[in-house]
């Protein structure tokens, strides 16, 4: 099961009840957070997908199991207007040439369930709030590209691992919502 | 203020007599641009109610006040929820009861004509979603042609009529909607016809439905004469009734012609096309009424809310019957398409009788507006 921050039943209930009750519980989030909301109602996929985008919000995915519908999505975070101070920085088109080189690794560092649903392949996933703790799984010796999803948690990842001493990290601007490479789903 | 449901038969009358209605459609964006309720004096607006929850001042001012204001969604829910927070707002609203489904559901049966003997002729439209099928009666019988999956109603409007379902009748294979032929011949006890060639390898039994077999509606001499007529598929079979009625099935419109693609023959069956519009047809009475299967949009719609035309009128109006060389004809039928009717391949293993759905998915397989023609 992918990891989210707050789960929301909302089995067995018509339109528009899932959005309604979705909406209630998003507003007690923090920016960023994860919510999968289940629910039953089949309209619920196309509702929630089209109810993110007007209230920008992130709709990740969903997981259908048997009959329920496991929708995923993450609050509005801000993070568009992303300021990035780390250096150096590279381009999605600089990191795509750089992926078959021997020398390189990809560090994903955006929450379990957005990377659960599109990544860059052979991308190790550390979401930025247990970047501290996973911090010893990266080697120092490589290449480092962050990646996220504009720029703005690779920025203080990037900072954060350059702290730790590793001396070759950069940043990825903007990221996975400009990403036009290769994806994979988990 | 208050809110007041609508039912789809209500709504389809006031659609049928062209009366004022503003329709306030609270599904997501794709939906409503997909397929949506039409008339020739409807105005909608569409705001997806989860962009209403916050309130609905905004709306407020876009609606009229001298309309009846119609608030519409998939299935009614969220078309409740909506219509309420304008009651508090101070509006007389309606919300269309069942929403889109039952709207995609509803026929309204429109008598056509009379027919000698005493006959009458009646078209079943099903305005949310332009398909059309009819019932041929005379002298206590019945004849069904081109059957939707709602078979109650046609078997109460039978009851109501007094007349006995004797034969229902298929003109093809139907990729766009599910045909309720077979279910009302069981229940009845009718016999189904279906051109053989459209049915291959069904494994339910059937009348072979064939060009010089007479289907007789009721014990005088209302004859429904078979006129084989590929091209939407190849089994096409059109129905002269009466010697004054021509039913066309999806070979022939009022605005439009048939699509030969929803097989995935279209190179092949383009041929039949021509040969059947282009020939068969034009060797035909032009004094014949044409009653399609379908409708494309709410223009071909006669003031009584029937859908038909004479043949002479067509053979001069219509545009997909008057396209001289066949090099254009080929490239207009094959190269220029519309999307194709949502599960379409789905509904036609349905039809055959290879797979079986329950209502819910049934229902779910026809969503969405018809697109057999090509204009």
């Amino acid at each position: 099961m992918i990891q989210a921050n707050e789960v929301l039943d909302a089995k067995g209930l018509a339109c528009p009840m899932p959005i309604v009750k979705t909406k209630k519980v998003m507003n007690n989030l923090e920016p960023g957070q994860v919510i999968q909301v289940q629910a039953t109602d089949k309209g619920s996929t196309a509702d929630l997908k089209a109810w993110a985008e007007s209230a920008n919000h992130q709709y990740l995915g969903t997981v259908e199991e048997g009959d329920v519908l496991h929708h995923y999505l993450r609050k509005a975070s801000g993070e568009e207007m992303a300021e990035t101070t780390h250096e150096p920085t590279v381009s999605n088109e600089e990191l795509e040439s750089a992926l078959d080189r021997e020398d390189s690794m990809v560090l994903d560092v955006r929450e379990e369930a957005e990377f659960a649903f599109s990544h860059i392949p052979g991308a190790k996933s550390i979401p930025l709030g247990k970047l501290e703790e996973q911090m010893q799984e990266l080697d120092k010796n490589k290449n480092v590209y962050v990646v996220c999803r504009t720029g703005s948690r690779s920025d203080l990842a990037a900072k954060k691992l350059a702290n730790a001493g590793f001396g070759k990290v950069h940043n990825v601007v903007p990221g996975m919502s400009g990403w036009n490479g290769k994806t994979t789903s988990l | 203020m208050t809110v007041t449901p609508m039912m789809a038969k209500q709504l389809a009358q006031k659609v049928i007599r062209k009366e004022p209605i503003f329709v306030l459609d609270v599904r997501n964006h794709d939906s409503f641009s997909d397929w949506k309720i039409e008339g020739e004096n409807v105005q909608s607006i569409n705001i997806p109610y989860f962009d209403l929850l916050d309130g609905v001042e905004e709306v407020m001012k876009e609606l009229p006040d001298d309309r009846e204001i119609v608030v519409v969604c998939a299935k009614e829910g969220s078309s409740i929820m909506v219509a309420d927070m304008l009651a508090e707002e101070g509006k007389d609203v309606f919300y269309l009861q069942g929403g889109m489904k039952a709207w995609s559901e509803h026929l309204e049966p429109v008598k056509v004509g009379d027919t000698t003997q005493g006959g009458e002729i009646y078209q079943f439209v099903r305005l949310g979603k332009g398909c059309l099928s009819y019932m041929v009666l005379s002298n206590g019988e019945a004849s069904l042609i081109d059957a939707t999956r709602m078979t109650d109603v046609y078997i109460e409007f039978a009851q109501s009529k007094g007349v006995k379902i004797q034969h229902v009748l298929d003109t093809h294979l139907h990729a766009d909607h599910i045909s309720g032929g077979r279910k009302i011949a069981q229940q009845t006890g009718a016999s189904y016809w279906l051109p053989p060639k459209d049915a291959v390898d069904v494994p339910y039994s059937y009348e072979a439905l064939e060009e010089g077999k007479v289907i007789t509606v009721g014990s005088t001499t209302i004859h429904i004469q078979p006129i084989y007529s590929p091209g939407h598929t190849i089994g096409s079979t059109s129905f002269i009734v009466d010697d004054a009625y021509l039913l066309s099935g999806d070979i022939l419109f009022i605005d439009s012609i048939g699509r030969p693609d929803l097989a995935g023959l279209a190179e092949d069956w383009v041929g039949d096309l021509r040969e059947t519009l282009y020939s068969r047809y034009k060797n035909l009475s032009e004094e014949l009424m044409v009653l399609p299967a379908h409708f494309m949009i709410m223009e071909e719609l006669n003031d009584n809310g029937s859908v038909g035309k004479k043949l002479g009128h067509l053979l001069s109006e219509n545009h997909g019957l008057n396209i001289e060389s066949e090099e254009e004809f080929r490239q207009k039928v094959t190269g220029n398409l519309p999307p194709q009717p949502n599960a379409y391949q789905e509904i036609r293993e349905l039809n055959l009788g290879k797979i079986t759905k329950n209502e819910e998915e049934q229902r779910e397989m026809e969503i969405g507006p018809n697109r057999c023609a090509i204009r």
